[in-house]
Parts: C-alpha cells; structure tokens; sequence
C-alpha cells in the first residue's frame, strides 16, 4: 500500500510529458498481469464488496437494535404517561391556556401558540415549504439536462388523448365538486383560529381541488386560470406579506412599541389580529405548493 | 426602544429570508447573483458592527421575538461570539460566491441560477439562525431548513454524481434530524421548556436530584450523535467526500467551510446553555467525543492522502478538521472549547480558499481533477497557486498561519489531563504528519514545471482575483494575530453561561 | 412481573413509538428501493410525532380549543406538543417532496430506483 502512493506522488511531480500513464491506466500497470488480471481484480472486488455490505448490514442492525433498547429502557424512567404533574405542565401551559384567548384572540389555543406565541418557529416551517417546492423546481423544470424525447413524445401522446376523449361525466361531477372543496379549503383556513384546522390543513384541502381539477381536465385548462405567472406571484406575494407582517410584529414586540392591530372579539371570524392574516397568507403558500408538487411531478412544468 | 444594534441579528436573519423569497422573481442570473451578494456583504458589515460593539461593552442580550417575553416567546441570544461567526459566515459565503462564479455560471443552467441563489440566501439565514437561536426548537426548525438548502446546492449541478452524492447526504442528514429531533422532544418532556435558559433552570434540578437522569444522559447522547451525523465526524464520514467533491465549486466552499460548523455552534451553545460544561463533563460525554475526534484526525488524513481527485482530497481533509474541532470540545474545559471555536474560524476561512484555488486551478487545466493532470497548473496561474500553497501550509501548521495557532491552542488546551495530553499531543503530531504527507505533494505537482504549460493563456477570472487575496489576507491576519480573536471567543463563551 | 406489565401498559404510546422509530431507521439505512427509504423515513418521523403528541397527553381532558370560554389549564392537555407535531410534520412532507423528486429524477436517468444499481450504473456513466 504505502509504495503504491509513494509512487504516485512520484508521477505527479516528474516532470515527464506525454509519454506518461494516465490516470485510469495506471491501475493496470500495478498489478502486473496487464491482459489477464482484470477478471480476477474484478472478482476480487466483487467480494470485497460483498463482505462491506455484510459487515454494513451487520453493524447497522446491531446498532439500531441497541438503540431502540437504549430508547426503551428510557421510557421507563419518563414521567408518568398522562400525568397532571409531568414537568411539561408548567407555567407556560398555564399562560398558553389561561391568557391565550384575552392575549392573542384565537379560541384555538395551539393556532395562537403557533401563531403569535412561538411564530419564529412557524415562519421558519413555511420557508421550508418554500425551498422543498424551489428545490424540486430545481430537479423537475424541463431543462436541456432533463429532457427525454421519448417521455416528450409520450406526454404529448397523452394531450391528444385527453383533448380527444373528454370524460363528460368524470368533469361534469368534477365540476360540482371542486367548487365545493375550495369552498370548504377556504372555510377551514378562515376558521383556523376558532376550530380545529388552519392555513395547513385548509391550505392542502384547496391544492387538493386545484389537483382534481388538473387531473380531470387536463393542464391546458387549468393553465388558462393557474400558471407560472399565478403560481409565483401568489406564493411570492404570500410569504412576503407573511414576512413583513412576522417582522413588524416581532421589531414591536422587541421594543416594546404598541403594534396597533385591535384583537376583536373572540369567536368571531375577524378576529385575532395578524393570526388570521397569516393563515390566509399560510393557506395560499399550502395550496400552491401542494399543486405545484403535483404539477412538477406530473409533467415537469406549472 | 432598545439600542438601535439590539435589532441586527434580528433584521439579518430577516433580510436573507425576504431576499430569498423575492429572488425567484428575478429572471436573471446575474441579477441575483448581485442581490446575493449585497444581502452577504451587508450582513457582514452589520454584524461586524455589532460585533465590535459588544466587545468593547463586553456584554450580551437577548431578543424577544415578539410580544411575550422569555418562557412563552421565542427569543435570540446575542454576544460578540455569535456575531463574529455571523461575521465570518457571511463574508466566506460572499467571498465563496465571488470567486467561483464562473465556475458555477457554467455549472448550473441560467433559468435555474436564481433558484440556486434562494438556497445560498436560506442556507444563510439558517446559520444566522442556528448561531443566534436561544430557543432549542428553533434550532431544530433551521436544522432542517439548512439539510434541504444544503443537498439542493450539492444537486444544483446537474450530473449523475452530484444526484447520487444528493441522496446520501440526504438519507444521513435524515437519520441526523432525526436522532436530534427525538433528543429535543425527551428534553422537553423532563424539562417542560424550550427555552435554554429554562432549561438550564431544570437540568440544575434534575442533576441534583438524580430523578430523571436517565433521559437525561441519553438526551445529551441524542444530540451529540446527532450533530455528529450531520457534521461528519469519523465513523459518520461516508456521505461527505462524494458530495462535497461533485458540487460546484461554490457550495463545496460553504458545505465544507460553514454549514457542517453550524451545526457544531448549536451543540456547544446547548452545551453552555441548556446544560452546563461541568453536567456534559461528568456525564463523560466529552470523553467519548475526544476519543472519535482524535479518530477522525487520522482516519480522515488516511483517506485523503489515498485520494487522486483533488476536491476529494480536501473533502477528506474536511473529515480531519472536523476531527479537530471534536477533540477541541472532548478535552471538557473552556479553553479546549475556545481552541475549537478558533479551529471552526481557522477552517472556515482555510478550507474556501483551498476549494476556490482548486476549482481556479482545474478550471485552467479544463477542468481536469486528478492530481496528475493538474501538474505545473500554479504556473499558468501564479495567484492561485500561491493562495493553495497558503491553505495548504496552514492545514498543515506551519507557524504564521491560522492552522499553526489552532494546533497550539489545542496544545496548550490539552495540558490540563494528563492522560488526554498524552494522546492530544500524539494526535496532533501525527495529524499534522499525516497532512502533510498529502498537502506537501499536491503543492509540489501544482508547482512542477511543465513543458507544455504555455499553450493557452488561461481565462480571466476576476472574482477569484478579488475573493481569494481577501481570504488569503484573512488565514494570515488569524496567524499573526489570534490574539483579539481569541480574546472575542473567550468573553463569547463566559457569556453563554448564564 | 405485574408491575412490569402494567409499566408497560402505562408506557404502551412511548414503547411503540420507538419501537417504530428503530423500523424506520433500519429500513431508512439498509433499503435499497429508493421508495422504500422515502417510506421508511416517514415511519421514522411519524414515529417521533406519536413520541411527542404522547408527551403532550393528560388524563381525561380535551382538545386545547376553548370551548364556551371556559379557560381553566385544568380542562385542556397540554398544547405545545400539538404546535411541534404540526410544524414537524410540514418539514417532513417537505423533505418527502425533495425526496421523491430526487428519486423521479434517478429513475428517469436510469429506470430503476434500486439504489445500488443506480450507483453502478452512474460509475459506469462517470467513467465514460
């Protein structure tokens, strides 16, 4: 081993021209054998593979299961399960619970906890939304690198299929549907911080629509209303509005200014302050993002 | 109101967040290449600021990120640590992006260019984040926000290596998250808080109660082996040669020089901050990761001298460094910490420089990367070949350079055991051997006369003739002054103590 | 022996949890279907929510959303775990997504999300 190296230094710094081994031949020249040696060096190889990935399986079982032991013999030493006094009852929780409603509008406490108590976090959560669907534009965007004629050919097999063969009745009932999905998307987001739900889950139910709605009636109709154009402005103008709003709330909190924004009445839809601006901001990023999945991974465009 | 530099860490992490989420609206690459850039420097300069102010009052703050205050809101932590790294970070990324730019205008396709730039900007703002963040669920959100930033800039470059690299750093980032995620959770359900300072509060208790130790110990286990993953120490190591070494020549820079310390910056302020060093040292958990640091010293030295492929070698060399840093927090004690903190500033300005010269030399050579196609490269192009001797000779310790006063740090920081001297000083020999036996060839090839060196004269490049001198200057500033460095990490890291 | 069992029956959400979690992490590491690791880290991360929502849970009480004003601590469970698990599992679909689209993009090169014959064949590509 240490002469093979040795004299690879050597042949990087010999001052020889041409007449030198390229890299990928040099190998070769090592083991001696020129013609015959490539079958043995290749089983060779094979079999040390072989014994990597037995050793790999080995020690990767071996330390998950000591892991898991490791995990469980812990558990026994947690607070008690569905106890009052476990430590994480505390204070905080009091206050959460307690003055939620009075301090940030919303009867939905865990909507007001992520929303207004610990915002850093949930603004942190839909950037990652944000860069898983930029990454995967990224890897999905036709481009001169992600091209195949054959899928081209295929794709453009299948437009002429479903401009041809329109399924009356599939678009008929989807056309009774859809509206009401996205009617119910747009309820549950306007209703995240009086009952269960919010932009997350209102947010999905509404991509869900815009999906049914891609599938049934093929992207150039849905092109017409949703395309790159809507898609970036919409998400662009979302999380902008969502930053601004996150940062003016946090640079008065900080410096203790007054932020100006009446609370309303608990229970009612206007209500809560920036919690419901938010959500509709969260909403139309879930949404878009949802459908721009879809899209991107369908056919490699919006 | 608060003092007008109480908002700069605040308004940092903001302004990278907006300009990534406004740069898809760019059409142009060159567009916003500029806007990351300014969103680089301008961090940079603001924090420099905040720096120089906190050091000379020689106090910290925290900032309520809203209108709740400490146990109910999330807040950042800000002292003259937090704001050299913050410093450092942003300038080696601006100066990354600078000076590989052609590299990565020819790397990646121009409609995908401003895509590119949103990752750089959030991998921005999660480091800002990690190092300011004084709330541990925070830290777990960026983590993530970092991962996926940080595989999409290895993919960027769209080759059949970089996809594969792409999902192994992303199958281990996982199992990383992952670990460190069950870690906060346990925390949380013995401490009820997610705040570090309350949590320090509770850990006290829980240490001198001895109730829940248990989960304790393993909490600390979690977050180490965690953060280990994610960094690539030693065993952890495999993911990282293949995807640094395929990246355009930009995101190897960061990924190597700064997004594996991040990670290690939020395990030393959980360190101080949600434990204390005198916990983490009984529970001999600095023992174990002394023992994988000096480890992966060696062992990543081992692998880079069997390396012909020269972004390879220095992702392999990246494995020892990281070795370092973790032998640097395993000797337990403040001094040891601040050596490692200094070796996390030395690397992260060495390892891009060595990365942009390297990506210069074989962009001259057409971008040939084997060792032996790039002989008698550095006389085509003087500049970068004296900065790569300069990286090089630092990595390996010569004195006047930033690599030397890290060994001497850790040196001087290991005196206090006396079986942990023995092995410290052994391994930075050795270490120091070993980094040689590859840095001194591959500077020799580099300088080898060629014949057929003249052939054609070699493109302009006239980011890399500013970035690199920048970065140069820097190694040698860390080499002939550690002093002031030196003295900012040390009141940075009493400060962390509550 | 009793109270090793009503221990466990006590402790019955944390056990499986993590008994799921060691499913998700092995086949996360030793999968070769790319599909298979994708599902596996789902299991995984599924796994750490029912981790943490089982952290959150107190005895006899309900749903944290107010209900006819009443806002006594002693009538809610804990809310923080539920805020977490919603965060956690946007970064989870969100890596699902990265994942996924990763593994269209292999399979396009390469038709086969076999893992290990994909970096065979990438090899090969490299080395030509």
């Amino acid at each position: 081993m240490k002469r093979e190296w040795l004299s690879r230094f050597v042949s990087w710094v010999e001052t020889g021209s041409a007449a030198q081994p390229s890299a990928n031949a040099r190998p070769e020249k090592r083991s001696g054998a020129p013609a015959g040696g490539g079958a043995v060096k290749d089983a060779r190889k094979k079999d040390r593979y072989r014994l990597f990935f037995n050793t790999y399986y080995t020690v990767a079982v071996i330390v998950c299961l000591t892991l898991v032991s490791v995990l469980i013999y812990t558990v026994f030493h947690l607070p008690f399960f569905g106890a009052e006094n476990s430590p994480a009852a505390n204070e905080v929780v009091k206050r959460y619970v307690e003055k939620g409603l009075d301090e940030t509008g919303a009867v939905n406490i865990v909507a007001g906890m992520i929303l207004d108590y610990r915002a850093f976090d949930t603004f942190g959560e839909s950037s990652v939304l944000f860069l898983a669907v930029t990454s995967v534009m990224i890897l999905l965007l036709r481009d001169e690198n992600n091209i195949d004629p054959q899928e081209d050919l295929a794709s453009a097999h299948e437009m002429v299929i479903e401009m041809d063969n329109q399924d009356l009745i599939l678009q008929k009932v989807i056309k009774l549907v859809v509206p009401c999905i996205l009617l119910f998307g747009i309820y549950v987001v306007l209703n995240g911080h009086l009952s269960p739900g919010g932009g997350f889950s209102g947010g999905a139910i509404m991509g869900a629509g815009l999906i049914v709605y891609s599938a049934s009636y093929g992207s150039v109709s849905i092109n017409r209303f949703f395309n790159m154009k809507t898609f970036r402005a919409l998400t662009t103008s979302a999380l902008l509005c969502y930053a601004l709003s996150k940062a003016y709330s946090f640079f008065t909190g900080a410096n203790g200014l007054p932020t100006g924004i009446p609370l309303g009445t608990p229970g009612a839809i206007l209500s809560s302050g920036l919690i419901l601006v938010l959500d509709i901001c969260v909403g139309l990023v879930v949404a878009c993002t949802m459908y721009g999945f879809y899209a991107l991974f369908a056919r490699g465009e919006l | 109101m608060l003092p007008w530099h109480y908002n700069i860490p605040f308004f940092c992490i903001f302004l990278c967040m907006t300009a990534g989420i406004l740069m898809p609206l760019l059409r142009k690459g060159r567009a916003s290449f500029y806007l990351t850039l300014c969103v680089c420097f301008t961090v940079t300069s603001l924090s420099a600021a905040l720096c120089a102010i906190l050091y000379t009052s020689g106090d910290s703050f925290t900032y309520q990120m809203g209108h709740f205050p400490a146990p109910w809101g999330n807040e950042l932590f800000a002292g003259p640590l937090e704001a050299l790294l913050a410093t450092v970070f942003s300038l080696v990324m601006g100066l990354s992006l600078l000076g590989a730019r052609r590299a990565a205008a020819e790397d990646i396709l121009e409609p995908k260019q401003s895509f590119y730039h949103v990752m750089l900007c959030l991998l921005l703002a999660a480091m800002l984040a990690l190092s300011y963040t004084n709330d541990i669920f925070t830290g777990y959100v960026f983590i993530e926000i970092s991962t996926i930033a940080a595989c999409a800039i290895v993919m960027a470059r769209d080759t059949a290596h970089t996809t594969v690299a792409t999902i192994r750093y992303l199958v281990i980032s996982l199992l990383g998250s992952g670990l460190f995620l069950i870690g906060i959770v346990l925390m949380y359900g013995i401490t009820g808080h997610l705040l570090m300072p309350q949590i320090q509060e509770e850990m006290l208790q829980i240490f001198a109660n001895g109730e829940y130790t248990e989960p304790m110990t393993l909490v600390v286990g979690l977050l180490t082996v965690g953060v280990a993953i994610k960094s690539a120490l030693f065993p952890f190591h495999a993911w990282l040669p293949q995807a640094h070494g395929s990246a355009t020549t930009t995101s190897s820079a960061v990924l190597s020089g700064l997004v594996l310390k991040a990670y290690i910056i939020l395990l030393v302020k959980v360190f101080y901050r949600c434990f204390t060093i005198e916990i983490i040292r009984s529970l001999r958990v600095t023992n174990v990761m002394f023992v994988f640091g000096v480890a992966g010293m060696l062992a990543g030295s081992l692998y880079a001298i069997r390396e012909e492929h020269i972004k390879r070698m220095l992702a392999y060399s990246s494995v020892a460094q990281i070795g370092y840093i973790f032998m640097g927090i395993g000797l337990g004690t403040d001094i040891g910490i601040v050596a490692a903190i200094f070796q996390i500033l030395a690397h992260a300005l060495t390892k891009p420089l060595l990365f942009l010269s390297a990506g210069r030399l074989s962009e001259i050579c057409g971008h040939e990367k084997e060792m032996y196609h790039l002989r008698g490269a550095a006389w085509r192009d003087k500049l970068a070949g004296v900065c790569f001797t300069l990286g090089g000779l630092s990595m390996i310790g010569i004195p006047l350079l930033a690599g030397f006063n890290v060994k001497y740090l850790l040196a001087q920081a290991s005196l206090q055991n006396t079986v942990k001297m023995w092995i410290a000083l052994l391994a930075l020999a050795a270490s120091s051997v070993l980094n040689a036996l590859y840095y001194v060839p591959a500077i020799l090839a580099l300088w080898t006369p060629v014949s057929q060196a003249e052939q054609t004269p070699p493109p302009k490049n006239t980011g890399y003739r500013v970035a690199a001198p920048v970065l140069s200057a820097l190694v040698l500033f860390l080499g002939f002054n550690s002093k002031p460095i030196v003295r900012i990490i040390e009141l940075g890291l009493s400060l962390l103590k509550i | 022996m009793p109270a090793l069992l009503s221990e466990i029956i006590n402790y019955r959400f944390e056990i499986f949890a993590f008994l799921l979690f060691g499913i998700g992490f092995m086949n996360l590491l030793l999968q070769k279907n790319l599909i298979k690791k994708i599902i596996a880290f789902n299991v995984m991360d599924s796994s750490v929510f029912l981790f943490l929502a089982s952290q959150g849970f107190i005895d006899g009480r309900a749903a944290p959303i107010v209900v006819d004003g009443v806002t006594d601590v002693h009538r809610y469970i804990n809310p923080i775990p539920s805020g977490l698990v919603l965060t956690g599992i946007v970064v989870s679909v969100s890596v699902s997504a990265f994942f996924l689209a990763l593994v269209q993009r292999l399979y396009k090169r390469y038709k086969t999300v076999e893992f290990d014959e994909i970096m065979v064949l990438a090899k090969k590509e490299a080395e030509k």
